[in-house]
């Protein structure tokens, strides 16, 4: 049993803590939130250089770690700093890139050159029910993608696009280039920060990547891990910053702090923290185990964070008082963030029915 | 980062549930298993076989009979014993007045109580609550006054657990009304069958009498049994909070009853199919074992934390709230699982050799009184708002 990350992750930790902190300041993201790509490239590439997208992937692939700890550890300090960018999704495309075996395409990407997404969800139509799955037809020599995407993370900056689509009574996974004929995007800001977009593809020729749904499925579960710990970052940072706010901030003349009814409310989300810790932890630590077993930590930890992750938010903008509604103040970003990290990959109600479901197989 | 337990601690595992497989008398697994009352005989029975492996006292030091073992080793023997439905090992004299004894008492005083802990001939009971002093410990009134050799002790003790069994019982008494109140308290030893103290039971909700309120008139201590100093007796009450809190949690204990609610709701049907199908049902359920899930790897954290010499003040008071948040949900599980059958209160059924038809499904009888005996636990050991003091103390620093 050993709970350290390891003295090369927490060399990895600490310089990219290091330069969040130097190179990517509260100004910088309000520059970034703020610009149509939701994200500064220029961070971005200097992560890259750093070795952060590198991380994510194994040697192989042209990567030099690739485990969930590994992973864990990257999104962890991304949640902590707020970071925007492409993160979850280049860390789900190219682990379906990865399994298949195509570290050329994965090159450019890791070195911050190329940008990569990942369109997995069908998109949603305005009466409330989710479009035809995506599908594939023979086209020559290759492949022709019909459909549309919705919600794809920083849609607008990507050069690449993983998309899954029906082929042959299974899911497959397809490698569909920026400006390809009949795929049009729309783009928008997201709440919480960064970008995404609606892909719609009509005859848009594609690359089959792979024909193994399987694989999807785990380039997904590495998405929980990293979710779950970039949550665990982010809830870190909202307790921290509430704790100081309830030392610091004065009202019928103590600090506010000294109101039994906060401490014990501050006691209890504390607690849930340290749960919430474990379950990511959990999630990163049965991940190569099989994959029932691997979906129900990811399922478990999702569902904890996500009831966690609200009550954090919740908390700490209720304890901030007014100051926790306003724009200005970092913390109610970090609130946002949290909130909709829930939405990310399923809520905490999707998991635990995935939870039963997984738990009546075992 | 890793979960798995070494080597060596798998090898230790095995030791541990071999032990368990040869020498924990079915009779009473199955009565703890199924939730039957335990006779003093069966407690003392349970203590003997661990005495007879040297594994009863295993958190103490090598010298007066302990074994040696690492934390994460106590953890793993907790964990497994409770698995296997093990009586607990009635805690007062080997794990709250030893460690005192040890620390704090004269080598005299161990070398007389401690084996005797051991061998099972004092049965010990715990005198620290009054009916003026709850979580307020501190305003506890009992006085002792010195005579020539002796204390004079007054006053009265209250929820002492098990004390009907008792030959010894350790109490906090007031010795100074002087300075702070904390600065006036005793650690006292004293025979139950000194003349002028009387034990009276108290019927609990459940209709047990576990506890009792024990009532102390003129009775005379020799100045011996005092431990330590005088006026320091709540250092010495106080270092408990601190000894041996790691498995506070009971995840052992919580992932054996898991185990059986389980069973229960695989198997107790509600509109034509089990329980364990029923969407909200089925949904509490899920919820409680991510809870345990995520309980137990907190667990192990402290543990990973205290072995590398962190003393788990507030973590040992978020495994106490949480551990009994979980022991309490379950309880209330096991009860909706019985419908109406939660109700027959049949005294008899819960006694040993108890030969009567089951009313209703056979594990119902107890899960009404457990649930009620267990509102206990976020009672007891320092209230769960008393930890939530701690913490607000010791991390939060408000």
């Amino acid at each position: 049993m050993d709970f350290s990350i390891g003295e090369d992750r927490q060399m990895l930790v600490d310089s990219l803590s290091r330069y969040f902190a130097d190179k990517a300041d509260w100004k910088v993201r309000e520059a970034a939130i703020a610009s149509e790509a939701g994200f500064d490239r220029d961070v971005w590439n200097g992560m890259a250089e750093l070795g952060v997208l590198g991380a994510l992937f194994g040697e192989d692939a042209g990567g030099f770690g690739g485990s969930p700890f590994d992973i864990g550890v990257v999104f962890k300090e991304a949640g902590r700093a707020l970071s925007t960018g492409p993160f979850l999704a280049t860390l789900m495309a190219g682990k379906v890139l990865e399994a298949a075996g195509d570290a050329d395409t994965l090159e450019g990407v890791i070195s911050g050159e190329k940008i990569l997404t990942f369109a997995n969800d069908p998109a949603v139509s305005a009466d409330g029910r989710p479009v035809d799955a995506t599908t594939a037809a023979k086209s020559g020599d290759g492949w022709a993608l019909t459909g549309q995407k919705g919600v794809v993370d920083y849609l607008g900056s990507a050069d690449l696009i993983v998309v899954t689509a029906e082929m042959d009574g299974s899911t497959a996974s397809f490698l569909v280039e920026r400006g390809a004929s009949g795929a049009s995007t729309r783009d928008y800001p997201l709440i919480d920060g960064g970008s995404a977009g609606e892909l719609t593809l009509s005859n848009t020729p594609a690359k089959l990547i792979s024909d193994d749904a399987g694989a999807i499925d785990a380039a997904i579960a590495a998405g929980l891990v990293a979710t779950s710990w970039e949550a665990v970052g982010v809830m870190e940072v909202l307790r921290d910053s509430t704790l100081d706010y309830l030392k610091t901030r004065k009202q019928f003349g103590i600090p506010i702090g000294k109101f039994q009814a906060l401490q014990h409310r501050m006691a209890t989300l504390a607690l849930e923290i340290e749960q919430a810790w474990s379950a990511a932890i959990n999630a990163a630590a049965y991940f190569d185990k099989d994959t029932a077993t691997r979906d129900r930590y990811c399922s478990a930890a999702k569902f904890s964070i996500g009831q966690v992750g609200r009550l954090a938010a919740e908390e700490a903008i209720q304890m901030h008082g007014g100051i926790g509604m306003t724009w200005e103040l970092p913390l109610s970003h970090y609130a946002k963030r949290m909130t909709m990290l829930g939405h990310v990959l399923g809520d905490d109600d999707l998991h635990l029915s995935r939870f039963i479901e997984l738990s009546k197989a075992a | 980062m890793d979960l798995d337990f070494s080597p060596e601690d798998e090898t230790f595992r095995e030791e541990v549930r071999t032990f368990l497989n040869d020498k924990l008398p079915p009779r009473l697994a199955n009565k703890v298993r199924t939730g039957q009352r335990l006779s003093k005989e069966d407690m003392e029975e349970w203590h003997a076989i661990l005495h007879e492996r040297g594994w009863l006292a295993n958190h103490w030091p090598e010298e007066w009979g302990g074994t040696g073992w690492s934390v994460m080793q106590r953890f793993i023997f907790e964990l497994e014993t409770a698995i296997a439905h093990a009586p607990r090992v009635v805690p007062f004299g080997t794990s709250m007045l030893a460690p005192v004894l040890i620390k704090y008492g004269s080598e005299e005083q161990c070398r007389h109580y401690l084996p005797r802990i051991l061998d099972g001939t004092d049965w010990w009971c715990q005198g620290y609550s009054e009916p003026g002093a709850g979580s307020d410990l501190a305003s506890l009134k009992t006085q002792a006054v010195r005579e020539g050799d002796h204390y004079i002790v007054n006053g009265q003790k209250t929820w002492t657990t098990l004390g009907q069994h008792a030959d010894w019982i350790f109490c906090l008494v007031r010795t100074s009304n002087e300075g702070k109140r904390q600065e006036g308290i005793s650690f006292l030893l004293i025979d139950m069958k000194t003349p002028g103290i009387e034990v009276r039971p108290i019927k609990l909700l459940d209709g047990d009498a576990e506890v009792n309120e024990v009532f102390f008139t003129d009775v005379k201590v020799p100045v011996e049994n005092l431990v330590g100093e005088e006026n320091k007796g709540w250092t010495y009450a106080k270092y408990l909070l601190t000894y041996e809190r790691t498995n506070i949690a009971g995840v052992g204990a919580s992932i054996a009853m898991f185990e059986r609610l389980k069973e229960v709701a695989n198997t107790t049907y509600r509109n034509g199919k089990p329980l364990s199908e029923d969407p909200l049902y089925a949904a509490r359920l899920a919820k409680l074992e991510i809870d345990l899930e995520n309980m137990k790897t907190t667990n192990l954290r402290v543990l990973d934390a205290a072995g590398a010499g962190h003393a788990p003040v507030a973590e040992s008071s978020m495994l106490k709230i949480r551990g009994t948040e979980i022991r309490q949900e379950m309880n209330d599980l096991m009860r909706r699982a019985a419908g109406r059958y939660a109700q027959p209160f049949i005294d008899e059924a819960l006694d040993e050799g108890y030969n009567g038809e089951p009313v209703g499904p056979e594990w119902a009888a107890p899960v009404a009184g457990q649930y009620f005996n267990n509102r206990k636990l976020s009672i007891f050991g320092g209230s769960n708002e008393v930890q939530r003091e701690i913490i607000t103390k010791a991390v939060l620093e408000l």
